[in-house]
C-alpha cells in the first residue's frame, strides 16, 4: 500500500520548476476565488441599489477595510506558522491613544514621528509575544489571550475615562485619513502596496518560505535546520508592528479615542483571514487573499446597510456568510488537494 | 473505574476545599454588610446631612466612559464632590463592559462593603432591579441617575425632562432644515432606556413638522467605528437625506466626522447631545451648527447630594418635596419621584468656546 | 518519524501514570491557588467569608461554570468553541420571545433546549463531517447565533418573568449559600467527572486529542463522539441561557456577551492543555473556584476595577508558563552553555513535543 517512492532530492537544491509553477498556481486559483465572490456580490448588490456604486460609498468601503486588511496582513504571517495572535485588537487600542495622544497640538510632534511611535509601540507588543512564543514554547492561543487581556487592562487603568478629541489634534492628521488620489483613498493605495510587499517577500525570499514550512510540519522544518524559534518570533513582531500601525490610521480615522479602541478586533481579523483562504492549520494561504478577505466583510457590511436590510439581521447575515466562506474554501482547497495527490503519483515527483 | 479510584484523593480534596469554604461562609456571622455599619454622629439635627460619615457608591453604566469620569470625578465637580462636601465617603465603582452582567457584580460588591446609598446608571432597566431591591430591603437607599431602572429606586435624577430632550432635538434640526426633508437618527445602543425614551419623544414632535419624515433610526452602539459604519450606510441609502439626530456623545461625534467633508457639509444637518469639547472643531469649521447637553458633572453633583442627603435622612421622598442641593440651589421632587436638572443647554459657535467639558 | 511512531506508542502505553503524574502536580498547584485566593479575600475585606458574599459569588459565576464543563471536553478533544456566549444569548433571546406568546413554560424549556441542542450540532457537523477547523466554525457561530437572537428580539427587552423562575437569581438552595446555579454546575461537575475519567466515552475523548488518526485507527467513532460533544455544550450553554434570563429577570439580545473568553480562560486555568490530550475535571471546580474568589476577592478591596483584565491575563500567563518552566530552564542552559563553548546548535535535534 505504498506509494511509489520519490527520488531524493539533495537539501538546498532549487526546486524543479515545474512543482514551483503548480504551487503557484494553486496559489492563484484560491485568489481568484475569493475576487469572483467579491465581484459576484458587488455586482449583485449594485443591480439591486445601484447607489452601492457611488465615488462616496467606495471610498467608505475601502477606508473602512484598510484598518483591518493591515490587521489581516499581519495576522496572515502568524497563521501561516500554525500560529494565532489574538492581541492585535488590544495592541491597536493602546497604540490609538497614545498616538493620538502624540498627535494632539500640544506636543506638535510631526507627522512621521507618530508613526514611528505607533510602529514601536506595536513592535514592542510583539516582541513581547514573540519571545514567549518562540522561546517559552507555550501555545500562542494562551499567550496572546493572555496579552490580550493584559494589554486592555494596562489601556484601560492608564486611559480611564480619559479621551482624546477631534479638536485637540493638528489639522493634517484627521485629513490624512479622508485624502484622495483621482477618488481612491490614499491609505487603501498605502495598504495595497504593503500587501505587496508582503506577497512578494513571502514567495521570493526564503525566510518567507520556510514560514509555510513551519505551519506545514513543524517536526520536518525543525528536522530540516529552519531555524523555528527566529522565524516564529518575527512574524509575532511583524505582526505587532503592523497592529500598532493600524492603531496610528485607527485614531486618524475615526478621532475620537478613549480606551475601548480595537475591542473585539481579533475575532474579525481572524475571520477576514480565514476567508481569504488562509488555513488555520497553517501551511498554506497568502497576504493577498486575506486582504481581499478583509474587504469582501467590510463590503458585505456596508452592502447590508445600503440595501436597507434591518439592522437586527446583519449580524446573522455575517456570521451566516462567513460559514458559507469556509465552507466553499474547504471543498475548493480538498478538489485541488486530491488533485495535486494525482498529479504527483502521476509524475513521480 | 480503577481510573476514578485513583482520582478519588484529587477529587476528595477538591470536595474539602469546597466545603471548608462554604462552612466558613455558613458560620462565620450571618452579616451581610448591611447598612448602619458606619458610624452615626449626631441624628436629627436640622443640618443638611443628619448623619454623614456615611458610604456612598456611584456606579455609572461603565468605567472608563469620559462622560462617567466626568460625572462621577471629584475634580471636575461630580458626585463624589458633592459627597465629600457632605462629610460622607464616595467611591466610584463599576464593571468595564457597558453590560447588566458586568455593572452587577459592582453593585453586590458595594453592598457587601457596607454602603449606605447606591447612585446608579442603569445599564437595562429592568435586569438590575432584583440586585437593588434587595439593598432597598437592606434599608439602602437607591439613587439613579442618567439612565433610570424605574421600580427598583427611590429617586432618579433625570438631566433633563425626557419629554424636552426629545422634542427640542427635533426642534433644533427642523430650524436647520427649513422645516421639510427626510431625517434620520443615529441611536447608542439598541435596548439603552434613555435613548428609546427620547426618540419615543422626537417622534410625537414631528408629527408637529408634517413635511419633515424619520426614514431610519440606526444603531452606533456607542462604538466609533460602527457608528461611523451606520451612518455611512444612512447616507448612502437615503441620498436625498437633510438632517441627523445623534443623542448620544459618541455618536454625534462619529456622524459629524463623516459629515466633515465638502460633499456633505451645509447640505446635511447634524444635532444631537454632544458634549462642547469633543465638538468644538465641528463648530468652527461648519459641520455642525448647534448641538444640545446638560453639565454632566451638575447631574453627577446633584445625584451624589440627593442620595447622601437620603441617606443621611435629612430628605424624605415624596412627590412635592423640595431640596437644596449644595451649589446648584433648590430643586423639587416630581412626578414617579424624579429631579430634573434643569432645561438642556444649547451650544453654538456663539457659547462653545465658553465652556470646559 | 520512526522515533516519533515509537515514543507516541510508548506514551500511549505509559500513559496513564504519566497523566496522572501531570494531574497531581497542576491540580495540587490549584489547591494552593483557591487557598491562597481566600486567604488573600478574607485579609483584604472581612466581607469575603459571609454568606452573602459567597452566595453573591456562586451566582454570578454559575453560569459560566456550567459552559466551562462541555468546553474542557471539547479542548480535550482537539477542538474549541467559541460560540457558547451566542447560543446562550440566542436560548435567552428564545426564552424572551416564547414567554411573550404566552407559550407554556415547560414547553418553552424543551424548545429552548431542542434550539440549543441543534445549534451545538451544527458546530459538530461542520467540524467533522465537512472538516472544516473548529476555531474558524466557531467564530462564524459565534456571530450567526448572536444574529438569530437580534432578528427573534431585536432591540426589545422581556422581563416580568414568573418569580417562581426569577427567585433563582435571588435566593440560595435551601439550607446552604449556593445558588441554584452553582449547584447544578457542581451536580454536573460530579456527572461529567465520571463520564471523562470511569468510562470508555471519556477515554476516547482524551485519546482523540492526543492523537487523533491513531484514535480512529484504533476503532474509536472520532465524528460521532466530537459531534455529540458539541451538542452537549450547545445544550449547556441554552442551560446557561435560560439561568442567565432568570437571574437578571431579563431577555435582551446581548445577554452573554464577552463570556465565551471568560469560559476559555477558566478551562485553560484548570490545566487543560490546548493541544488536547489532558486535563480534569477537578481542575475545572478548582478554577472556578479560583477565578470566582479572586475576581469577588478584588470587588471587595479598593483594587482599581479597570484592571480585572491584567489580573486574568496574568494568571492564564502563570498557568501556561508554571509546567513549562522545568523544560524552559534547561532550554536557556542549554543555550547558555552552547553559547559559552561557541558550538552550533545540532542541525538533527530530536522532535520534542511540546506538553
Amino acid at each position: 500500500m505504498t506509494a511509489t517512492l520519490a527520488p531524493a532530492r539533495e537539501p538546498g537544491s532549487p526546486v524543479p520548476a515545474s512543482s514551483r509553477r503548480l504551487a503557484e498556481r494553486v496559489f492563484r486559483i484560491r485568489e481568484l476565488g475569493i475576487v469572483a465572490v467579491l465581484i459576484v456580490f458587488v455586482a449583485v448588490t449594485a443591480a439591486i441599489q445601484p447607489r452601492f456604486l457611488n465615488s462616496s460609498n467606495i471610498q467608505f468601503v475601502l477606508v473602512d477595510a484598510t484598518i483591518y486588511g493591515l490587521l489581516a496582513l499581519g495576522e496572515t504571517l502568524v497563521v501561516i506558522t500554525r500560529n494565532v495572535d489574538l492581541s492585535v485588537g488590544s495592541v491597536l487600542g493602546i497604540s490609538a491613544f497614545a498616538c493620538a495622544k502624540l498627535a494632539s497640538a500640544a506636543h506638535g510632534v510631526p507627522l512621521p514621528v507618530v508613526f514611528l511611535a505607533g510602529l514601536g509601540i506595536g513592535l514592542g507588543f510583539g516582541v513581547i509575544n514573540g519571545l514567549m512564543v518562540a522561546l517559552g514554547r507555550v501555545p500562542s492561543l494562551v499567550v496572546t489571550l493572555a496579552t490580550l487581556y493584559i494589554i486592555r487592562g494596562i489601556d484601560v487603568l492608564v486611559v480611564g475615562g480619559g479621551q482624546v478629541v477631534p479638536s485637540s489634534y493638528y489639522p493634517s492628521f484627521l485629513s490624512m485619513s479622508k485624502a484622495t488620489v483621482l477618488g481612491v483613498p490614499d491609505l487603501a493605495i498605502a495598504v495595497a502596496v504593503l500587501v505587496a510587499l508582503g506577497w512578494y517577500g513571502l514567495r521570493t525570499f526564503r525566510s518567507g518560505r520556510e514560514l509555510y514550512a513551519i505551519g506545514s510540519n513543524p517536526d520536518a522544518a525543525r528536522l530540516a535546520g529552519i531555524p523555528m524559534g527566529r522565524r516564529v518570533f518575527t512574524t509575532f513582531a511583524i505582526s505587532g508592528a503592523i497592529a500598532g500601525l493600524a492603531g496610528v490610521l485607527w485614531a486618524s480615522r475615526y478621532g475620537t479615542v478613549d480606551s475601548t479602541a480595537g475591542t473585539s478586533y481579533e475575532l474579525q481579523v481572524i475571520a477576514a483571514v480565514v476567508v481569504g483562504g488562509v488555513a488555520i492549520f497553517g501551511g498554506s494561504g497568502s497576504v493577498v487573499g486575506a486582504a481581499i478577505g478583509a474587504l469582501l466583510l467590510q463590503t458585505i457590511n456596508s452592502a447590508l446597510y445600503v440595501l436597507g436590510v434591518s439592522p437586527n439581521w446583519d449580524q446573522a447575515i455575517a456570521g451566516f456568510l462567513l460559514i458559507l466562506a469556509i465552507v466553499l474554501d474547504r471543498i475548493i482547497s480538498v478538489r485541488l488537494t486530491a488533485s495535486l495527490r494525482r498529479r504527483s503519483a502521476r509524475r513521480g515527483t | 473505574m480503577r481510573a476514578l479510584l485513583r482520582r478519588a484523593p484529587l477529587a476528595a480534596s477538591s470536595l474539602v476545599v469546597a466545603s471548608v469554604l462554604a462552612v466558613a461562609a455558613c458560620s462565620s456571622g450571618g452579616s451581610s454588610g448591611s447598612s448602619g455599619s458606619s458610624s452615626s454622629s449626631g441624628s436629627g439635627s436640622s443640618g443638611s446631612s443628619a448623619k454623614s460619615g456615611l458610604k456612598v457608591f456611584v456606579i455609572p453604566k461603565n468605567l472608563g466612559n469620559p462622560y462617567f469620569t466626568t460625572a462621577d470625578s471629584k475634580g471636575t465637580g461630580g458626585a463624589i464632590a458633592a459627597i465629600d462636601s457632605l462629610g460622607d465617603t464616595g467611591t466610584e465603582t463599576s464593571g468595564n463592559a457597558a453590560t447588566s452582567a458586568s455593572q452587577i457584580p459592582a453593585i453586590q460588591a458595594a453592598i457587601t462593603k457596607g454602603a449606605n446609598a447606591l447612585v446608579v446608571s442603569a445599564t437595562d432597566p429592568t435586569a438590575l432591579c432584583p440586585t437593588l431591591n434587595g439593598a432597598i430591603k437592606r434599608k439602602i437607599t437607591v439613587v439613579t441617575y442618567d439612565s433610570d431602572a424605574p421600580g427598583c429606586r427611590s429617586l432618579f435624577i433625570n438631566q433633563a425632562s425626557t419629554a424636552a430632550i426629545g422634542t427640542s432635538e427635533v426642534d433644533l434640526l427642523a430650524k436647520e432644515i427649513g422645516d421639510s426633508g427626510e431625517i434620520g437618527i443615529v441611536s447608542a445602543a439598541a435596548s439603552a432606556t434613555n435613548q428609546n425614551a427620547w426618540i419615543g419623544y422626537m417622534k410625537q414632535e414631528l408629527a408637529k413638522y408634517p413635511k419633515m419624515k424619520l426614514v431610519a433610526t440606526v444603531y452606533g452602539n456607542d462604538d466609533p467605528a460602527t457608528a461611523t459604519q451606520v451612518t455611512q450606510g444612512l447616507l448612502e441609502q437615503y441620498p436625498n437625506i437633510k438632517g441627523i439626530i445623534s443623542p448620544t456623545t459618541v455618536g454625534i461625534l462619529a456622524a459629524a466626522g463623516v459629515l466633515d467633508s465638502a460633499k456633505y457639509r451645509g447640505k446635511v444637518q447634524l444635532t444631537g447631545l454632544g458634549t462642547p469639547d469633543s465638538m468644538k472643531k465641528y463648530v468652527s469649521d461648519g459641520t455642525v451648527k448647534a448641538f444640545e447637553l446638560w453639565n454632566p458633572a451638575n447631574l453627577g453633583y446633584l445625584a451624589g447630594y440627593a442620595a447622601a442627603d437620603i441617606a443621611g435622612g435629612s430628605l424624605k421622598v415624596k412627590q412635592g418635596a423640595s431640596f437644596k442641593a449644595g451649589k446648584l440651589g433648590s430643586f423639587t421632587i416630581g412626578a414617579d419621584n424624579t429631579v430634573l436638572l434643569g432645561p438642556p443647554t444649547v451650544f453654538s459657535s456663539a457659547n462653545i468656546n465658553n465652556f470646559n467639558f | 518519524m520512526e522515533l516519533e511512531d515509537l515514543r507516541t506508542r510508548l506514551r500511549a502505553v505509559s500513559r496513564k501514570p504519566d497523566n496522572l503524574r501531570r494531574v497531581l502536580r497542576w491540580e495540587t498547584g490549584l489547591v494552593v491557588v483557591v487557598i491562597a485566593v481566600a486567604i488573600l479575600g478574607s485579609s483584604l475585606s472581612s466581607e469575603f467569608f459571609t454568606a452573602n458574599n459567597f452566595f453573591n459569588l456562586t451566582l454570578n459565576n454559575g453560569e459560566i461554570a456550567i459552559m466551562a464543563l462541555p468546553m474542557t471536553l471539547i479542548i480535550i478533544s482537539g477542538e474549541i468553541d467559541l460560540s457558547v456566549e451566542s447560543t446562550l444569548g440566542m436560548s435567552s433571546a428564545l426564552l424572551g420571545v416564547l414567554y411573550l406568546h404566552k407559550l407554556p413554560m415547560i414547553l418553552i424549556f424543551v424548545i429552548v433546549a431542542v434550539v440549543g441542542a441543534l445549534a451545538g450540532a451544527v458546530n459538530g457537523l461542520l467540524v467533522t463531517r465537512v472538516g472544516l477547523p473548529s476555531l474558524a466554525v466557531t467564530i462564524g457561530t459565534l456571530a450567526l447565533y448572536r444574529g438569530i437572537a437580534l432578528i427573534l428580539l431585536g432591540p426589545k427587552t422581556v422581563a416580568n418573568f414568573p418569580a417562581t423562575y426569577t427567585n433563582v437569581g435571588v435566593e440560595a438552595i435551601p439550607h446552604t449559600d449556593l445558588s441554584w446555579s452553582m449547584g447544578i454546575f457542581i451536580v454536573l461537575a460530579v456527572i461529567f467527572g465520571i463520564v471523562l475519567h470511569a468510562t470508555p466515552y471519556g477515554r476516547s475523548v482524551y485519546a482523540m486529542g492526543d492523537n487523533a488518526e491513531a484514535a480512529l485507527y484504533a476503532g474509536i467513532r472520532v465524528k460521532r463522539i466530537k459531534t455529540s460533544l458539541f451538542v452537549i455544550s450547545g445544550l449547556a450553554s441554552a442551560l446557561a441561557g435560560v439561568l442567565f434570563t432568570f437571574r437578571l429577570n431579563t431577555a435582551v439580545q446581548d445577554n452573554g456577551t464577552g463570556l465565551s473568553l471568560d469560559v476559555v480562560a477558566i478551562v485553560l486555568l484548570a490545566g487543560v492543555s490546548i493541544f488536547g490530550g489532558k486535563g480534569s475535571i477537578a481542575g475545572v471546580f478548582l478554577a472556578v473556584l479560583a477565578f470566582a474568589g479572586l475576581q469577588n476577592a478584588l470587588l471587595l478591596t479598593n483594587f482599581n476595577q479597570e484592571a480585572t483584565g491584567l489580573v486574568t491575563g496574568g494568571l492564564l500567563l502563570v498557568s501556561v508558563f508554571v509546567p513549562n518552566a522545568a523544560m524552559f530552564v534547561r532550554y536557556i542552559r542549554g543555550v547558555a552553555s552552547r553559547a559559552a563553548r561557541r558550538t552550533p546548535e545540532p542541525a538533527l535535534s530530536l522532535p520534542r513535543k511540546d506538553t
